[in-house]
């Protein structure tokens, strides 16, 4: 059935509460308001507001909140309306969430699912249009997801829910009214492999979340160009799938990482110094990167295309990582 | 508060009263044997101790049950004592041994023990405030008669985390009792240099909730409005707020050279000693001898000094097992 990406999320979200009684959803406006994205739509009169509970404006109370429940035996399901609102949360994220197991000496888990809007391009300006996932995924002790399609949009949710640590999901906000086919008996999806969106063999378009689409996007204006591109979904930004991005690279010997975070110190810097580290040898031609450039996302439409990565630029990137090789 | 002579009400039950001295001096001597080894180099790290503020863990340690829960700061040695883990626990801890609380992965600031319900340990001034309203939560949801008992000091009210945490907790109505241990300064910052309103349980109880302040150097004091305050909360009457009026005679850390506050002025407050206190008043009963003192005072030293030998003779844990701990072992 055609299903959209925000459907799958909440399919998924009313799949674990009426599987499992420890699990609740809290955050601003998921309950009457019924969800920022509309994710959360009707799950408030179906569940009632002790399971799907509105917060107070306090991304460090409830988050903390959400740590606290799951150390003590519930499947909270926390939403941070966006990733610009998680910064409020940091400490709790950060400091709590990801050191609590090691500082006990693995006597406390968090089994704590966090879900966010990440993503820019909806002209919202620089305070609601940050692609921070790569921050968080710097941090050990944190799983890092970000379902770019329907199917995972269904099926990450109940294997993070499933797992003892905490998990943070990335939405991107361009990713909800995406909509595709997804099985009547689509369920849960394993979080720690990379998926081979589309084959190729000659360059690696590697990326994640947002820039998905577009990426399949330059593939296909590529593959008119006599391009065949592999698109790797990274899928989950940690721990990262480092067997499959070397495979990919061994593959096709030329790789473009495309990544909405800022170029510097970003997630596209690791995946890049990572191929550099364990397939040097096998490079034809340099890594080539697309990111956003390096503002505060603008405002003004143009303004703001030009700085996010389109199609155009890693069909650029990708002809320049072919045309430069041996 | 400003310190006074030392406070010497007869306790209504002297046993009881027996007990609280015992503890209170249990966490003096755990943390005096605490500084003598930082200076012997045997503990590193940053190590804040709780000489002076006994009474406060003493008497609100002694209303918890066996299932409640404790959060506490990163002043919270005598917390985890009072809380039931060994001193040698906590001591190999500091040592960095696999024989502590943590397998030395925590430190001083970072004790926590599953089996008596102690969630740390918490290094972020406030940063435990959230995980109590969280604890609480789950309880509520559960259907548990479970209490949660947050420490933090008054320097936590000044945080955004304190004030989203109390308005959380009463909003929801959540068993959980705070306990502020205003000890008046956060770190060298006095508390009326740093906060427009000083009384704190005025502040708190802005949040609807009910908040008093309590001598927090008077340990049957303390004992006897937890006590009230646990037994409210456990009764489903929602957060309370205790204001723990204290003071800390040692300094900050152990990198404090205490250039903002008087000699005088800690002087004053030493006067005031929970322990010699509760002493006192209760060899005026007549039914605590310095005998009686002696004894425990022998009993209490032979427990640090097996406390430490357990921590001396541990061990730091194999290098290889370093990135354990940072997911779950399945």
């Amino acid at each position: 059935m055609e299903t959209t990406y925000r459907e799958a999320m909440r399919t998924a979200i009313r799949e674990a509460l009426l599987q499992d009684d420890r699990v609740f959803l809290m955050g601003e406006d998921v309950g009457a308001y019924g969800g920022c994205f509309a994710v959360s739509l009707g799950l408030f009169e179906e569940f009632g507001p002790e399971r799907i509970r509105d917060t107070p404006l306090s991304e460090s109370a409830f988050v903390g909140a959400g740590i606290g429940a799951a150390l003590n035996g519930m499947r909270p399901i926390v939403e941070i309306m966006t990733v610009n609102f998680s910064l409020l949360a940091l400490d709790q994220i950060v400091n709590n969430a990801a050191t609590l197991l090691h500082m006990s000496g693995g006597q406390f888990n968090v089994p704590l699912v966090i879900r966010t809007t990440t993503g820019a391009g909806r002209q919202l300006g620089a305070q609601h249009s940050h692609s921070l996932e790569g921050w968080f995924a710097h941090v050990p002790g944190l799983r890092i997801l970000t379902p770019a399609t329907v199917e995972d949009a269904r099926g990450m949710l109940w294997t993070a829910l499933e797992d003892p640590d905490p998990v943070l999901i990335f939405e991107h906000g361009s990713l909800y009214n995406l909509s595709s086919e997804l099985a009547e008996d689509a369920g849960p999806v394993d979080i720690h492999a990379a998926a081979v969106r589309r084959e190729g063999g000659d360059v690696s378009l590697i990326t994640y979340g947002g820039t998905l689409p577009l990426t399949l996007e330059a593939a296909d204006r590529l593959a008119a160009e006599g391009i065949e591109a592999e698109v790797l979904d990274l899928r989950t930004l940690r721990p990262l799938d480092d067997a499959a991005i070397l495979a990919t690279v061994v593959k096709t010997h030329r790789a473009v990482v495309v990544d909405e975070g800022w170029r510097s110190g970003s997630l596209s810097a690791e995946i890049s110094a990572r191929i550099t580290e364990s397939a040097f040898y096998e490079l034809d031609a340099p890594v080539g990167r697309v990111c956003s450039a390096e503002v505060p996302i603008p405002y003004a439409r143009d303004l703001e295309l030009a700085a996010l990565p389109s199609a155009e630029r890693v069909v650029a990137a990708a002809r320049q990582a072919v045309g430069g090789g041996g | 508060m400003t310190a006074g002579k030392p406070h010497a009400r007869p306790p209504a039950d002297a046993v009881a009263a027996g007990d609280l001295l015992r503890q209170m001096l249990r966490v003096r001597r755990l943390e005096e044997q605490c500084v003598e080894l930082y200076s012997a180099a045997r503990i590193r790290g940053f190590l804040h101790v709780y000489i002076g503020e006994e009474a406060v863990a003493a008497g609100i340690m002694s209303t918890l049950g066996p299932e409640d829960a404790v959060v506490a700061t990163y002043r919270e040695h005598g917390h985890a004592l009072l809380r039931g883990v060994s001193a040698g626990a906590i001591l190999a801890e500091m040592y960095g041994h696999v024989q502590g609380c943590c397998r030395g992965r925590g430190g001083s600031m970072h004790l926590f023990d599953a089996a008596t319900h102690f969630y740390g340990g918490n290094a972020i001034v406030a940063g435990g405030l959230p995980l109590a309203v969280g604890l609480a939560l789950a309880d509520r949801m559960a259907g548990r008669s479970r209490v949660t008992a947050c420490f933090f000091g008054e320097g936590a009210a000044a945080e955004g985390e304190f004030h989203e945490s109390l308005n959380l907790a009463a909003l929801w109505r959540l068993p959980v009792l705070f306990c502020c241990e205003n000890n008046l300064y956060a770190m060298g910052t006095a508390l009326a240099r740093s906060q427009s309103q000083t009384d704190l349980a005025l502040k708190a109880a802005a949040y609807e909730l009910p908040a008093w302040s309590v001598d927090g150097m008077d340990v049957l004091a303390v004992e006897e409005s937890a006590r009230r305050a646990v037994d409210a909360v456990r009764a489903g009457g929602g957060p309370h707020f205790l204001e723990l009026r204290t003071y800390r005679f040692r300094a900050h850390s152990m990198f404090d050279p205490e250039r903002y506050r008087d000699k005088t002025e800690v002087a004053r407050w030493t006067e005031r000693d929970p322990i010699l206190t509760l002493r006192r008043a209760l060899e005026e009963t007549g039914r605590f001898t310095e005998d009686d003192w002696n004894a425990l005072d022998r009993e209490v030293a032979a427990e640090m000094a097996a406390a430490v030998r357990f921590a001396e003779s541990g061990a730091p844990e194999p290098l290889g097992d370093l990135q354990r701990f940072v997911y779950s072992e399945r």
